[in-house]
């Protein structure tokens, strides 16, 4: 049973993790514009050809 | 090195930020498509041939290396690891490096990559069949091989990370963030549950056992599903459906939203894996708890998918690779919301071991997994080979054919795992089972595993006519493989003064410096903590237990090997219809040897875990020479092999001493005796099946005399199964 240390443990460094990123997220100001994403990703200005 | 990375072009009016020109790498795309539809076919043909051995176990008679239980993992493992594995890889490839306006940031780490991991399935394609294998559920792999796909999991991480931090798009889409995690979480379990001590190159022992190994394994199973099976799809949705739809997602709100709290409960969602088992019951109320609540961000995924296509729905009505991406979703939102219903104890009792889990996993594996594998290939084909799908038709053929495919699958198991649920559970008026015999409930369900294969092989015909319209498509067309595009750089915000001294990086960032020492103190706490824990707790608590005997280590390992986990289970559940059938109920102190665990999480045959002294020796030979001969109606492959294969002793010494390292208390310096004490123990059930008038072994056309009959395989299996469950019986029958 001793392994659930190990799990939780390993768990949580993830869930830190995951806690640290959602901050930073927040700081880096990625969720100041929560729509123009969505329809930014729609235009693609890459042209079908390689010259 | 690339030759095709940032140019940078100042317009001619010098404006405040460059705009540069580089080029998408198609490449790596187009190889990973290749290698998701080879490994897609491949892996379901195998899913073919197990489903059709099932109904039919006699049709690969006496060919070892394609015995159900070792090309049950070959299975599991090739459309997880090789066909998910590089739809995973085909897809972010090619959305990482629009979404963030950059090239992968190497070529050559793209390559590696690629090869790598083809390699990697090609050795699992090699090792599996020969019964190389931990024993652990979509972890067989041996440690050699564990180790390639951690180096080649890094390399994925550092292209790809490298990548988001070049990017010329500061906002990081959804998609991204899905690909992160699914990055982070992997590499975890991975490696947690893979941490083993090697015996030889091809052999290895957990540093878990029992319980403990029960936990580890399914805390990695169940977020193997959550951050390979469901994250990584859920980034590819995110790009693909909008861009295939030519819509908006839904809201993007709600995708930053139901993602953090996707990742969130995930990881703690796993004990449901365990439920009416020993782990204690808090565990598995939290794990049924955050199996529940996982619906909500779950369902906010599919809903945003499927609220995608607002406005878009006529097309889904002609356009296949919307149907494929439509249907996807859908599942996903079936397949989430049965997951959580599975996850409550009343349904587990009667869910568990049946093939109502196997129906649920082909809901999602099929239903979002496959169909969302398809929509992006569908629509990915024609654009990197700038022509048009060559038939429409025939992708729309394949839709339906698949979806009755799924069907045809899923409905008869729900059908076979209630049914035998019902049998196995059913006591007459006086209180006595209503089907005593196992092999009663499985005969009841063998029309159903019929019609599986039918579903299967619907399914696998869509597929086959997939590849046939992408073959006349690509040869239609002309591939585009470097896509030119052009976007500004990135503005730089602080810059550094030039020959800063390195350190004060980190010295600005106060939180990252706070949180990677913390990182680091953890990882180094854990490093120290683990070992201790695993070695310290491997203490009876059960005085009777012992360890195993090196006969009986070895029959094990035989076990492990011929994948006998993947239809049989060692766990009787504390209820009256189990302990009536089996005996005493499991109790955890039984299991502190067991390296690995082998609960089992299927009952195709009856469960072992009570088997010791319940038949005679000469039982067991007969059953595994020819399991229909005991058996009448049994589904049970045939293990000839085993009469005739010498057992490996070579390996015993080095096998004790393995042990002894986790602890294991056998006396010091037993390894060098144990070979004494195996054969000792061999010649007792030598005579035992003498007794019983076996004087020889005879397979086919080879004879195994009288001398030799106790250097086979055959005997310490017979040993290890007479072993079973025997080490409280004593104790039972005096508290009686």
């Amino acid at each position: 049973m001793s392994a659930i240390f190990i799990l939780i443990g390993f768990s949580l460094v993830v869930a830190l993790a995951f806690l640290v990123a959602f901050l930073w997220a927040i700081r880096n100001g990625q969720y100041e514009d929560d729509y123009s994403p969505a329809v930014r990703m729609l235009f693609d200005p890459s042209t079908d050809s390689d010259e | 090195m690339s030759t095709k990375q940032t140019i940078a072009h100042a317009p001619p009016q010098s404006a405040s930020r460059n705009l540069e020109t580089f080029y998408y790498d198609n490449t790596i795309v187009r190889n990973f498509a290749f290698a998701t539809t080879f490994w897609g076919v491949a892996g379901m043909l195998v899913g073919l041939i197990v489903a059709i051995q099932m109904v039919i176990p006699t049709l690969t008679d006496g060919i070892s290396f394609l015995s159900f239980g070792r090309i049950r993992p070959l299975h599991t493992n090739a459309v997880i690891f090789a066909f998910v594995g590089n739809g995973i890889y085909m897809g972010v490839y090619y959305s990482l490096q629009r979404l963030t306006k950059a090239r992968m940031w190497s070529d050559l780490l793209s390559r590696i990559h690629f090869w790598g991991w083809q390699a990697i399935i090609l050795s699992a394609l090699i090792s599996l069949p020969l019964g190389i294998s931990s024993g652990k559920e979509y972890a067989e792999l041996e440690w050699p091989i564990d180790i390639a796909i951690t180096l080649v999991w890094v390399i994925f991480g550092v292209n790809m990370f490298m990548t988001i931090i070049k990017r010329r798009e500061r906002h990081l889409y959804v998609a991204i963030w899905f690909f992160i995690a699914t990055w982070i979480t992997v590499a975890v379990l991975h490696i947690v549950n893979n941490i083993e001590i090697p015996v030889n190159f091809i052999k290895s022992y957990p540093i878990y056992a029992g319980v403990q190994d029960a936990l580890v394994q399914w805390w990695y199973g169940h977020n193997a599903v959550a951050f390979f099976l469901t994250t990584p799809y859920l980034g590819l949705m995110y790009y693909f459906i909008p861009k295939a739809a030519n819509r908006p997602v839904y809201s993007y709100r709600l995708s930053i939203i139901h993602f953090w709290a996707l990742i969130f409960i995930y990881i703690w969602a796993g004990p449901h894996h365990l439920l009416y088992t020993s782990l204690p019951d808090w565990a598995q109320s939290l794990g049924t708890v955050f199996s529940v609540m996982l619906i909500a961000p779950s369902w906010g995924g599919m809903l945003n998918g499927l609220l995608t296509l607002r406005g878009a729905w006529d097309r889904v009505r002609t356009d296949p690779v919307l149907k494929f991406m439509v249907v996807a979703v859908t599942a996903y939102g079936m397949a989430t919301f049965e997951g959580p219903m599975l996850s409550i104890k009343t349904v587990n009792a009667i869910s568990h071991f049946t093939d109502w889990t196997i129906a649920h996993v082909h809901v999602g594996a099929l239903g979002w997994n496959g169909f969302l594998t398809f929509g992006i290939l569908y629509w990915l084909i024609p654009k990197m080979w700038k022509t048009k799908l060559f038939s429409t038709k025939l992708a729309n053929a394949h839709f339906w054919i698949g979806t009755l495919g799924i069907v045809f699958y899923c409905i008869p198991l729900y059908w076979a795992g209630w049914t035998q649920s019902m049998m196995w559970k059913e006591f007459t008026a006086d209180g006595f089972l209503a089907y005593p015999n196992f092999l009663e409930t499985v005969v009841q369900i063998i029309p159903m595993y019929i019609m599986r294969i039918l579903g299967g092989t619907m399914y696998l015909v869509g597929v086959f006519m997939m590849v046939y319209n992408m073959i006349k498509t690509i040869q239609s067309g002309s591939f585009l493989a470097q896509e030119k595009s052009e976007a500004p750089a990135l503005e730089k915000g602080f810059k550094a003064a030039k020959n800063e001294y390195w350190h004060r990086w980190i010295e600005r960032r106060p939180v990252q410096m706070l949180v990677l020492s913390l990182v680091l103190i953890l990882i180094g706490g854990l490093v120290e903590m683990i070992p201790t824990f695993m070695i310290e707790s491997n203490v009876p608590k059960i005085a009777s237990v012992q360890p195993y005997t090196p006969l009986e280590l070895q029959g094990r390992d035989l076990y492990v090997k011929e994948g006998c986990y993947t239809c049989h289970s060692q766990m009787v559940r504390p209820f009256r219809s189990e302990t009536e059938r089996y005996g005493e109920y499991s109790k955890s102190g039984e299991f502190v040897y067991d390296y690995p665990f082998q609960w089992g999480s299927k009952r195709t045959g009856p469960d072992l875990h009570r088997i010791g002294g319940k038949y005679p020796d000469s039982w067991h030979y007969h059953h595994m020479l020819d399991p229909r001969q005991m058996s009448p109606g049994s589904i049970m492959p045939a293990y000839q092999w085993m009469i005739t294969n010498d057992m490996d002793l070579s390996t015993t010494a080095k096998k004790i001493r393995v042990m002894q390292t986790l602890g294991v208390p056998y006396p010091e310096g037993y390894a060098e005796q144990a070979n004494d004490d195996l054969l000792r123990q061999a010649d007792e059930i030598v005579a035992n099946l003498k007794a019983s008038g076996i004087e020889y072994f005879v397979v086919g056309e080879t004879v195994v005399p009288a001398e030799k009959m106790r250097d086979k395989e055959i005997i310490a299996m017979i040993a290890y199964l007479q072993r079973l469950g025997t080490d409280i019986k004593a104790e039972v029958q005096a508290e009686k």
